[in-house]
């Protein structure tokens, strides 16, 4: 038997140890993420799956990635109120970094682009920061283009976690945080990254690129042109049945 | 039937790609013409925009001009949109902002390949470069944003449909794209 | 490898979990961390590139970019400011012939500001290489500028230049304690206690211990009467020290640690400086009380280990308090059975901060003490139970140790008679800014602003900015109000403006204080910091409108909603704090439009005129639109 919590009035089931993120996909239900990836441990830094949280001491806000699922919780999550928040994350992310969707090769297969449609973001509204960030074409199989990056650490988790290699790692702190690679030079090629790498593959937006395959994919094919990343999160979340964890 | 709604539009920095995509919207333009008229824009010739009820802005500002033409919009329409990629984030031409309009201009005018004796235009005539690309919010009010490069024909109908009937513009998640 | 280098390794026993320490002394060796010498550290440390890399990166006071001999810091705190320090660094950039935030041609000096370097009640002020030098005036810094420009090494420096002052105006049961060394432990793992030879002392000390067997079941009274006490945190956050001591005893694990939290970073906090330079030994005492009780006396709860983590910008208090742990080994008041009491093993060893405020998060800390970036963890789980290295952890502000001793000196019950029923004790409060007599005060918890203010001789006071910038900010009709955890609840930063200050701008300079701080580890607090920066620079700059006031005011929503720590939490409070009291200094700021650009539009042609050499009316753009 499993407890259960309730997500916007209804009831959901976990098994100890999970978050309320993770117990909600994997009952078919959908909160809105970006950083949180069902391989990794989820680590709450992009704050777009913020619940609101009531239990019998009181009410709080909370990343439902990190946030234990227990019995008797009641979470908030599908109001007006978490939505416009998420949509104003999403719009920090835009003006924060430099994301012209229409020559980015990852638009339609992107996670941040996918997000704000489904939230119905418009405008980055804020001020536009036009960061001066480097583009690494050094690697022969990769293209590094940190002008995109929303410091999820998705790569870093992977490359440390999964490869053991520690290629992708964070320096700088406040707005002046960016992605660096394993390197004395600084440069991608320079360090052991290898298309076969786990962390090639979970960038959700378009900083790790796979040279020569860019565009491939027609406009109307790409992963979210035809169903929204509301549906797809679903569909990658493991579900109670299924052992593997793997994704789609 | 009523007064029909005024309508301006104009591109700034942008390619009047997204002015291509409201024509797109075919033979809805005859629906359509039932409730608008047009005043300054590319399809009247009207140099100078009159008071108006909606003002569709494409492109981002990257000079003097845009500034001038923008103002003149937002002065004059009471509701101001900032159509496409461009008006909406500064788009492609702001992707000259992470250099100096000064390594612009001199690779342009001065040191590009190809560039023999160069000068680096003065006339008066030409507007002059704003030092970075600018999307319409940072200087203006914007009403309503539509994102897309350019925003489909499907989304512009339907946000002047729903404009004309009154109604708050929303759109379902297939009609909002960036790209 | 350079012969440095591998001594500071071998220093450090070529430990990870020591690489920040590690850092600092290569920084202070070789005045900064080249890349040549991060490949070198991570491949002796077996540490991936990288990482180290990223460490550097965090820390304000490590340094990869070039070599400088002088690196000058001024302190740019809002106390600093209306002590004149923007004057003085123009000043001094012009004897040093160097440009603010870049290191001269030469390598030799670099000007640049700092956050609070905790000494408000003396500034302007400034770090050289990391030692502070208070009380700056022109002719102290033609002292230094000619120190520089000989390059005379820091260390001949003439020492009065770093004399620091004290400045205890009032002392209470803390600062004015007459215990020695050792006899707060005393008092505690021993029925009868010396109590120190004063006779105040004994007379205060009700003997709560007596008729206890010694030491057998000590640590589980000491913890009762720390319970008693009703002692609660002085960081600001106010946990019940008792529960948090309980909480970290109980929790089962071999190894536990002791953390005392040094890293008085808080804006107009100075009074751990002045404990840590006058009050040593009580804290030393609290902190091996500490691992007396969660340590479960020495018997079978495992060993305990403590560290204190001093903030960079107190690196000369480093020696000093490395003597005085010294000083306490040969006295057996730390090491292997301390007091004679078999089993009880207890050392302490401090580690530096390198400038990062986000560090006195406690769980910053640990990271920071494991050698990493300084981030926040998630929690739970709480560092009582998974801290350091994920053991049982109790971290404590430097005065809460020092409280816990005097309630193992003079019991809980006396304790808890001072001050009020929710806050017992007193309180050692930072004052500066627009007073007469700045310094240290402690009073009994429930004391009236309005006491205090006439006690540091402020006069025409417009305004009190309690706990500094992320604290509270009151107003003149709010003077009755009291320093107390039910009331105002404070870190201990206390911070006068008069009426010839502009609130506005106060304001302006924690909003950048944040954005400088924030770590960046989650998007509202990396993104909406900057973002409250740029906002009020914008209002600076006259640019300015009502709406942006709304957009503030939804930043604080946000941050509220979903930053990390209280860093976010808090970032917007100083800015509505002082707009709901204070809102003509903004709006007189505001243009009357709706609307205004976020940039002076003219200036952004200024580039394009350069290049072109127009000035025609073309070639300009009035910030208004024409009517």
């Amino acid at each position: 038997m499993s407890d259960t919590f309730v997500l916007d009035g209804e009831d959901v089931p976990f098994v100890p140890g999970q978050s309320v993120l993770q117990a909600a996909l994997s009952a078919g239900r959908y909160i809105p993420h970006l950083c949180y990836h069902p391989e990794f441990k989820p680590h709450g830094s992009c704050k777009v799956c913020t619940v609101k949280a009531n239990s019998g001491l009181g009410s709080r806000y909370a990343s439902s990635c990190t946030l234990p699922a227990q019995a008797g919780l009641e979470v908030e999550s599908a109001t007006e109120e978490m939505n416009e928040l998420r949509r104003t994350l999403v719009q920090m992310l835009f003006a924060e970094g430099n994301h012209f969707c229409p020559s980015c090769e990852k638009s339609g297969s992107c996670a941040l682009q996918a997000l704000g449609a489904d939230l119905g973001v418009m405008t980055a509204g804020f001020r536009h920061f036009y960061p001066d960030r480097p583009l690494d074409a050094s690697h022969p199989d990769f293209l590094l283009d940190s002008n995109r990056c929303i410091l999820c650490q998705l790569c870093m988790r992977a490359s440390s976690e999964v490869d053991h290699k520690h290629v992708f790692v964070l320096s700088g702190r406040g707005i002046t945080k960016h992605l660096i690679v394993n390197s004395a030079s600084g440069r991608l090629a320079d360090t052991d990254f290898a298309l076969t790498d786990k962390a090639a593959e979970v960038c959700p937006v378009g900083v790790i690129l796979k040279k020569r395959v860019g565009f491939a994919v027609p406009i109307g094919q790409r992963r979210f042109d035809q169903r929204p990343i509301s549906a797809q999160a679903l569909d990658d979340a493991p579900r109670p049945s299924d052992t593997s964890r793997g994704t789609a | 039937m009523s007064k029909k709604l005024r309508v301006a539009t104009t591109s700034l920095a942008g390619c009047f790609g997204c002015h291509m995509s409201f024509l797109d919207i075919d033979e809805r333009l005859f629906t359509l013409l039932e409730y608008i008229e047009f005043d300054r824009s590319p399809l009247t010739d009207i140099k100078q925009c009159g008071p108006c009820d909606i003002g569709l802005v494409e492109g981002g500002l990257c000079n003097a001009e845009n500034v001038h033409v923008l103002r003149e919009f937002r002065k004059n329409c009471k509701i101001l949109v900032a159509v496409g990629a461009c008006a909406v984030t500064g788009g492609l031409p702001a992707q000259r902002n992470h250099l100096t309009l000064a390594d612009c201009l001199s690779e342009v005018y001065l040191t590009g390949p190809g560039v023999e004796h160069g000068l680096i235009p003065n006339d008066p005539e030409l507007p002059l470069p704003l030092d970075k690309v600018h999307p319409l919010h940072e200087v203006v009010k914007v009403d309503y944003f539509l994102p897309g490069c350019p925003p489909s024909a499907d989304t512009l109908w339907k946000f002047l449909s729903d404009l004309l009937a009154g109604r708050t513009p929303s759109f379902t998640q297939e009609l909002i794209r960036y790209d | 490898m350079t012969q440095t280098l591998q001594t500071i390794l071998a220093r450090h026993q070529f430990e990870p979990t020591r690489l920040l320490q590690i850092l600092c002394d290569v920084q202070e060796a070789f005045s900064w961390i080249a890349p040549e010498t991060i490949t070198a550290l991570a491949s002796a440390l077996g540490l991936p590139r990288a990482r180290v890399e990223g460490v550097v990166g965090f820390y304000s006071f490590l340094y990869s970019d070039a070599p400088c001999r002088y690196r000058l810091l001024f302190s740019d705190n809002i106390t600093d400011r209306m002590l004149g320090n923007q004057a003085l660094i123009t000043y001094l950039c012009e004897k040093l012939w160097v440009e603010r935030g870049r290191i001269s041609e030469d390598g030799l000096a670099y000007v640049e500001t700092t956050s609070c370097t905790g000494l408000c009640d003396q500034g302007p002020a400034l770090l050289v290489n990391g030692w502070a030098i208070p009380s700056l005036t022109r002719e102290r810094l033609d002292m230094i500028a000619e120190l520089v420009l000989a390059q005379t090494p820091v260390e001949q420096w003439p020492r009065e230049l770093f004399a620091m002052e004290n400045n205890i105006r009032r002392a209470d049961i803390l600062i004015g304690n007459l215990l020695q060394p050792g006899d707060a432990l005393r008092a505690a793992l021993f029925a009868a206690p010396p109590l120190g030879e004063a006779a105040e002392s004994a007379a205060n000390a009700r003997s709560w211990r007596e008729g206890l067997p010694a030491a057998e079941h000590g640590s589980m009274d000491l913890l009762e009467e720390i319970k008693r006490s009703n002692l609660r945190g002085r960081g600001g956050a106010g946990f019940t020290t008792g529960m948090k001591w309980e909480a970290c005893r109980n929790a089962s694990c071999e190894q536990r640690y002791v953390v005392c939290n040094a890293d008085e970073g808080e804006p107009g906090t100075f009074k751990d400086r002045v404990l840590l330079s006058t009050q040593a030994d009580l804290l030393f005492d609290g902190m091996t009380l500490c691992a007396y009780v969660i340590g479960g006396g020495g018997r079978g709860g495992g060993s305990t280990h403590g560290f204190l983590y001093l903030r960079g910008e107190y690196r000369h208090l480093l020696e000093p308090l490395n003597e005085v742990l010294a000083r306490r080994r040969s006295a057996g008041l730390l090491g292997r059975d301390i007091l004679g009491l078999a089993g009880f093993d207890f050392d302490i060893e401090i580690h530096l901060g390198a400038g990062a405020y986000v560090c006195g998060e406690e769980s910053a800390l640990i990271e920071s003490l494991e050698g990493k970036r300084g981030v926040p963890r998630n929690r739970p789980p709480y560092p009582v139970t998974h801290g350091y290295l994920q053991c049982p952890t109790t971290v404590n502000n430097v005065e809460t140790f020092c409280a816990a001793a005097l309630v193992a000196a003079h019991g809980g019950d006396w304790y808890r008679s001072i001050g009020t029923a929710k806050s017992a004790g007193t309180k050692v409060l930072s004052i500066s800014g627009d007073c007469a007599r700045p310094g240290i005060y402690e009073y009994p918890f429930g004391v009236a602003v309005s006491q205090v203010l006439a006690d540091c001789g402020a006069g025409e006071t417009l305004a009190v900015q309690i706990s500094g910038p992320s604290g509270v900010c009151i107003a003149a009709p709010e003077f009755g109000r009291r320093i107390a955890f039910e009331d105002l609840a404070t870190a201990g930063a206390f911070t006068v403006f008069d009426t010839s200050r502009d609130m506005f701008e106060v304001a302006r300079n924690f909003a950048h204080f944040f954005a400088h701080e924030s770590c960046g580890f989650c998007t509202p607090c990396r993104v909406g910091t900057a973002i409250l920066r740029a906002t009020m620079d914008k209002i600076a700059a006259g640019h300015g409108t009502l709406h942006d006031l709304a957009e503030i005011e939804r930043l604080d929503r946000v941050l509220n909603q979903s930053a990390h720590c209280g860093l976010g939490h808090t970032a917007c409070n100083p800015t509505l704090d002082t707009l709901k009291r204070f809102r003509p200094s903004y709006q007189r700021r505001l243009k009357s439009l709706v609307f205004e650009p976020a940039f002076d539009l003219d200036g952004a042609l200024a580039a394009a005129r350069r290049m072109t050499g127009r000035d025609d009316a073309g070639a300009h753009l009035s910030m208004e639109a024409e009517t």
